[in-house]
């Protein structure tokens, strides 16, 4: 019976498939996953209001919004907590830390997104989320998701490379390799023939092997 | 609760009104509404959405303009 439970809280959306859809109340009106369309959208839970790691998180989060903006993407916050905490939260934030907080923050109450999105894990937290990250492309498909314990904040800058990789892998038709920052070599997509292997050592790549090909754009 | 656009009574908010007010010369699209008035799309949409359902603007073939209702407030 417990172990039912679990699996009904987790159910995990997976990578490429269409992020599920939500109606949801947050500290800028009801929105819709539909409201983001043509967007990249970085979809992040956090544990609770006023608690030490997630203040962290938020004023890091509030300092590459200008970054993420320029990239196409809109910030979308969640917690179980209500709106009313979520408004306190922020102006304290404004207050005490002077980070303004532009995003808009879904109050979950009911946990109907978290669930949707497999943010509550028992084995952390049976009434709160853990520290997730779903970046949604502009065709609203889950294209990266990363989950984070309640004691660890999250890496601004991996998600902003992140998001450069997952754009860059789009607009170029490439993928990026270990450590990949925007500028470095990218990876050519692997030969599909003997013959477009041997063609792709005389294409002036920079080749490893004929698997492992990198050029620069 | 109260809406972003509608308040409780479902009168236009200042936000709402500052939407209405873009479109008092010409119907606008969600982008071009989102642009000038500084908002961020997701929020253009949703309030709009809102006016919508107050009746306050019209949309045709995904822009929007003011309905009589909208466009009596303004007089």
């Amino acid at each position: 019976m417990e172990k039912e439970k679990q699996t009904e809280e987790v159910g995990l959306p997976m990578l490429g498939g269409k992020a599920p859809d939500f109606e949801a109340v947050t500290t800028q009106g009801t929105l819709r996953l539909e409201d983001f369309k043509g967007m990249w959208i970085v979809l992040f839970s956090h544990p609770a209001d006023f608690t030490p790691v997630c203040t962290t998180e938020f004023i890091a989060f509030a300092e590459i919004y200008k970054e993420l903006k320029k990239r196409n993407v809109e910030l979308l916050g969640l917690s179980v907590d209500s709106v009313s905490s979520h408004i306190a939260w922020v102006r304290n934030i404004e207050e005490k830390m002077g980070a303004k907080i532009p995003f808009p923050i879904i109050a979950d109450l009911n946990k109907e997104v978290a669930k949707k999105f497999g943010m509550i894990h028992p084995e952390q937290s049976k009434t709160e989320t853990v520290r997730c990250v779903f970046v949604i492309d502009p065709e609203s498909k889950i294209r990266a998701m990363i989950y984070y314990p309640l004691t660890t904040g999250r890496n601004m800058k991996e998600i902003l490379r992140l998001i450069d990789a997952l754009q860059t892998t789009d607009k170029h038709k490439v993928a990026t390799p270990a450590n990949w920052s925007p500028g470095d070599p990218v990876v050519v997509p692997p030969p599909a023939t003997v013959e477009n292997a041997e063609e792709r050592l005389k294409q002036g790549y920079e080749c490893k092997d004929w698997y492992l090909c990198k050029k620069r754009l | 609760m109260e809406m972003p656009c509608v308040s409780s009574d479902g009168k236009p908010t200042s936000t709402g009104m500052r939407i209405l007010r873009l479109l008092k010369s010409r119907a606008l699209s969600p982008i071009e509404l989102a642009a000038k008035s500084c908002q961020s799309l997701p929020r253009v949409r949703s309030g709009l959405r809102e006016l919508k359902d107050a009746g306050f603007v019209e949309e045709t073939e995904g822009k929007y303009k003011l309905s009589e209702r909208g466009a009596a407030l303004l007089k």
